[in-house]
């Protein structure tokens, strides 16, 4: 490659960068201003997504272990804030303290997981980490009694927003005379978390550790045949994947205001999962467009579902929830049929596709 | 030469296995097996089909726990069944079936070999402060080298599964290497190669050695064995029959009739 | 705990490990012959259920004995099941068969959410019941009750896994099964049509979803769209706890954890110091199912299959 091929590059790859930063920096307004606030809302929902997704990624993609029971560190995050930050204990934590709490508490729930799934190995992995991810659900749905911690399955309410610098992120925010509403600052707060995940992930990637993971997925005889403590370098896996969970789970907490068992189901963790494997396993744009399609996918569908029916037979003939859901897993086969690597696989697999091998 | 590790001088015993019984339920894989590998020395393992000579590398690389005796390496018993202790001690191996990264680049697959004398952690990958990036980049020429040493340097950036068969056993030499053993145990290592690259893989092999570092070979080949190692050992049913140079074994009447015995290798 | 509460909560754990066996059965076959977690067989329960109870409750006034009216509602969901088990087979998993390990799992969800769905486009969100047309009358045995239809559901449930067996062991059929578990390659080349034998297996599997779905209806009186999700779940799981793969596995693993279930949630209080109530049934089937992986992670009977996986 030359010099000026590869100055060319550079400056290519700095445009996009500014491109990229300009459209996410003007995004919540122009969503805003033409779809609405409930597409803003769900656009700060993708962000979290975004969040749970790579750290899952970790787990799956990058060191191969199959975890269904994801969700958990994310409801850890998120019960955590709500004890923290509600009128449940009367405590009032600031962000800045529950957060990184947050992320350690769930860190060691990956531990806790991990420690005793490390000898079993795919199919086995999947329903133990399943059952654990259950096994909390179910806490948090009984916990209740004797003594009310996480109140049952009314679940907390009434959750302190996020406060930054003791400005409150649910209510508009004036700033040298310029109003930012709420849904637009947590955009903000969302993007910034969701780029710091971002960005730990490749730096992880591209490290002695991320190696150390693709190799336990690629081989784990092999992977210590070459000196690695696979059951140290799993558990790291486990506990960093949790940590980007928790870490989600806070802000989930403070963004909604409420926290319920259900927001923890299995079925989430099957939908976080379907967006790493969907967008394309290991890889971080990949596991990011996963995420991105199955937040707005499904909402399309709800949003369509019934308006589309409306104008066809002039009235609603099926259930617009079932019809969505019916569409969304419908999307799912059809996807998974035509691009089993998924929608945008690692460039490895990529050139193997190509067959370019020179 | 590898970390934490004494050096042991040419000549002097590397490793020894004292008694090394193996059972797999009633299957007596290996029966008190002791041997002794010097220094500095290309040391042969041979053996009809089943004799035990992969069960016995699978101890001594800690991938089994042995049903009796010890192995000890340069000076200190050896822990069982912890893979990468061994490796950190500096016993580097190959594997019979290659068992290579297939998803990983040739360069990569090296420098995962390089972990084990490397230390960076999550908070090293993410800060990337100037440790950190000077390691990776010791990593990064540690690998260049070693494709260039096994001669596959031409072939770093592509994945491991692309590789031809005879450029995997290479690839998967230069993985060991960077663990900076003091021992190199290859299992098989010219199974499947025609007459060029068994030459090729021969030269490699005393290169190798020339650098210092001890090797163990299992081999089928008895004419590459006996061609390159200064010692030999054979194995029988789990027993150890003959230990010795090979002008000696290649004599032995024990080793021609466990060999005429159990059809010719 | 008194003994009868005790034999109480024994005959329950049987009746509902009977069902649970059943599925795991389906699970289990699946898993043993292509290695893959069927997540739409709780599904194929579900609409065995639905479907047969659609039936029943069409037949329910027209005055034929309650037995015939459930044999009726059987033999409607029995081929609507095989159906949809072949049809499952056929879309979501035959084109994925050298695809990444992944990937037919999530064509499985997307099965699972789809079959939810359409059953509740077609049957709704509302619970529906089971028609009272099956005698209740109870039996006492030592203080504890065990109706007609819980004797009906353990004695069929046993002899459709005593056919089963003697179809794996004693077949051709039975035969094929066996070396395409073993090794699909070399079955191919003995001459076995691995693609037909993957069918029946789904279709086999099914027929017994029906039967389970119908059991299930009919003891909790209720089926609605949802049932299929956590039915399969734990049936799923039973399998697993005797170790996937294995037809006397499944079996046991289901028993035990109908027992698991039973007894965990009679006793569950007691053990610790009522901290718990028996809303915590799931934690301790799930908990029992951890231990026994960590402790031997192939399941009871399993043998090498975790090394597959």
């Amino acid at each position: 490659m030359g010099l000026a091929e590869l100055r060319r590059d550079r400056r290519a790859a700095i445009a996009a960068t500014l491109a990229i930063g300009i459209v996410l920096a003007v995004a919540p307004f122009v969503i805003g201003a033409t779809a609405g606030s409930t597409w803003l809302r769900i656009v700060d929902f993708a962000l979290l997504y975004i969040m749970l997704a790579l750290g899952l990624n970790i787990v799956v993609g990058f060191a191969g272990l199959l975890d269904m029971g994801y969700i958990a560190f994310y409801g850890v995050g998120a019960y955590l804030y709500a004890l923290l930050a509600s009128p449940q204990f009367g405590l009032h934590w600031p962000l800045w303290a529950i957060l990184p709490a947050g992320a350690a508490l769930a860190g060691l729930f990956g531990v806790i997981l991990g420690a005793p799934t490390l000898r079993l190995r795919g199919d086995y992995l999947a329903i133990v980490t399943l059952g654990f991810g259950e096994i909390i659900r179910i806490f948090l749905n009984n916990l209740n009694a004797p003594v009310n911690i996480t109140n049952g399955p009314q679940g907390i309410s009434g959750i302190d927003p996020i406060r930054i610098g003791g400005v409150s992120l649910a209510k508009p925010i004036e700033v040298l005379g310029f109003t930012l509403p709420s849904l637009h600052a947590y955009y903000y707060l969302f993007l910034a978390l969701a780029l710091a995940i971002v960005f730990v992930s490749i730096r992880l990637e591209n490290s002695r550790i991320g190696r150390a993971w693709v190799a336990i997925r690629e081989d784990e005889i092999a992977a210590k045949a070459c000196g690695i403590n696979t059951r140290n370098v799993k558990l790291l896996a486990f506990a960093m994947g949790a940590t980007f969970g928790g870490v989600a789970g806070g802000l989930f907490a403070g963004f909604q205001a409420f926290v319920s068992p259900e927001s923890f189901s299995l079925m989430e963790s099957v939908m976080v999962l379907c967006m790493v494997v969907l967008g394309g396993m290991g890889n971080i744009p990949g596991v990011i467009l996963g995420g991105v399609l199955l937040t707005l996918l499904p909402e399309l569908f709800r949003h369509g579902a019934g308006p589309v029916q409306q104008a066809l037979f002039g009235k609603v003939v099926l259930d617009p929830e079932a019809l969505r859901m019916l569409l969304f897993g419908l999307a799912l086969i059809a996807v998974m049929l035509y691009r089993p690597a998924g929608l945008w696989p690692s460039t490895r697999r990529r050139r193997e596709l190509r067959g370019n091998s020179a | 030469m590898s970390a934490g590790e004494v050096a042991v001088a040419r000549g002097e015993l590397l490793l020894a296995a004292k008694a090394v019984s193996k059972h797999f339920g009633g299957v007596k894989a290996l029966r008190e097996v002791s041997l002794g590998i010097r220094a500095g020395e290309i040391y042969g393992l041979i053996g009809p089909n089943g004799a035990g000579k992969t069960t016995f590398f699978n101890v001594l690389t800690g991938l089994y726990t042995p049903s009796g005796g010890e192995i000890v390496f340069a000076g200190r018993k050896l822990v069982a069944s912890a893979p990468h202790k061994a490796a950190e001690r500096g016993i580097a191996r190959t594997f019979q079936n290659i068992r290579l990264f297939a998803n990983m680049t040739a360069a990569e697959n090296v420098m995962v070999g390089r972990h084990v004398r490397t230390r960076a952690g999550v908070l090293g990958a993410v800060l990337r402060d100037r440790r950190t990036r000077a390691e990776e980049a010791a990593i990064r020429r540690r690998a260049e080298e070693l494709l260039h040493y096994v001669g596959i340097a031409d072939r770093a950036d592509d994945l491991a599964r692309k590789l031809s068969y005879g450029d995997q056993r290479r690839l998967e030499i230069a993985r060991a290497l960077a663990t900076d053993p003091q021992l190199l145990a290859l299992d098989e290592p010219a199974a499947g190669m025609n007459g060029t690259e068994t030459a090729g893989l021969r030269a490699l092999v005393e290169g190798i050695r020339a650098d210092g570092i001890t090797v163990l070979l299992i081999e089928h080949d008895v004419k590459l064995v006996m061609g390159l190692c200064d010692r030999v050992a054979v194995l029988d049913y789990g027993v150890l029959i003959c230990e010795d140079v090979p002008a000696v074994v290649q004599h032995d009447p024990r080793v021609i009739e466990a060999y005429l015995g159990g059809g010719v290798a | 705990m008194a003994m009868d509460t005790f034999l109480q909560q024994i005959i329950n754990g049987l009746v509902l490990g009977s069902i649970y066996a059943l599925v795991a059965l389906g699970y289990t076959m699946v898993y043993g012959i292509m290695g893959l977690i069927n997540f739409a067989h709780g599904e194929v329960v579900m609409i065995g259920a639905l479907v047969a109870l659609t039936v029943i409750n069409l037949l329910a006034g027209s005055g034929l004995p309650g037995i015939v009216i459930a044999l009726i509602g059987l033999i409607a969901a029995a081929p609507v099941c095989m159906a949809t088990g072949f049809a499952i087979e056929r879309i979501a998993y035959r084109p994925l068969r050298r695809a990444p390990r992944l990937a037919p799992l999530i064509t499985a969800i997307g099965v699972s959410i789809v079959l939810q769905n359409l059953a509740m486009l077609i049957w709704g969100r509302r619970y529906h019941s089971f028609p009272p047309i099956l005698p209740s009358t109870g039996y006492e045995i030592f203080g504890a009750t065990i109706s007609g239809l819980q004797i009906a559901i353990v004695v069929i449930a046993a002899l459709m896994m005593a056919g089963l067996s003697l179809l794996v062991q004693r077949t051709r059929l039975g035969r094929a099964m066996r070396a395409t578990a073993e090794n699909p390659q070399i079955a191919q080349l003995m001459g076995v049509d691995i693609n037909r034998i993957i069918s029946l297996t789904f279709v086999i599997g099914s027929a017994l979803a029906a039967v389970a779905g119908l059991m299930v209806s009919a003891n909790y009186s209720i089926a609605h769209y949802y049932m299929g999700f956590i039915l399969g779940l734990k049936a799923f799981t039973a399998a697993v706890l005797g170790g996937i793969g294995n037809l006397a596995g499944a079996m046991l693993g289901g028993i035990l954890l109908g027992l698991i279930e039973a007894l965990g949630a009679g006793y569950i209080g007691d053990l610790t110091g009522g901290f718990l109530g028996s809303h915590y049934q799931d934690v301790f089937a799930f908990f029992v199912l951890i231990l026994v992986l960590v402790f031997r992670p192939s399941g009871l009977v399993g043998e090498k299959v975790a090394e597959r996986a």
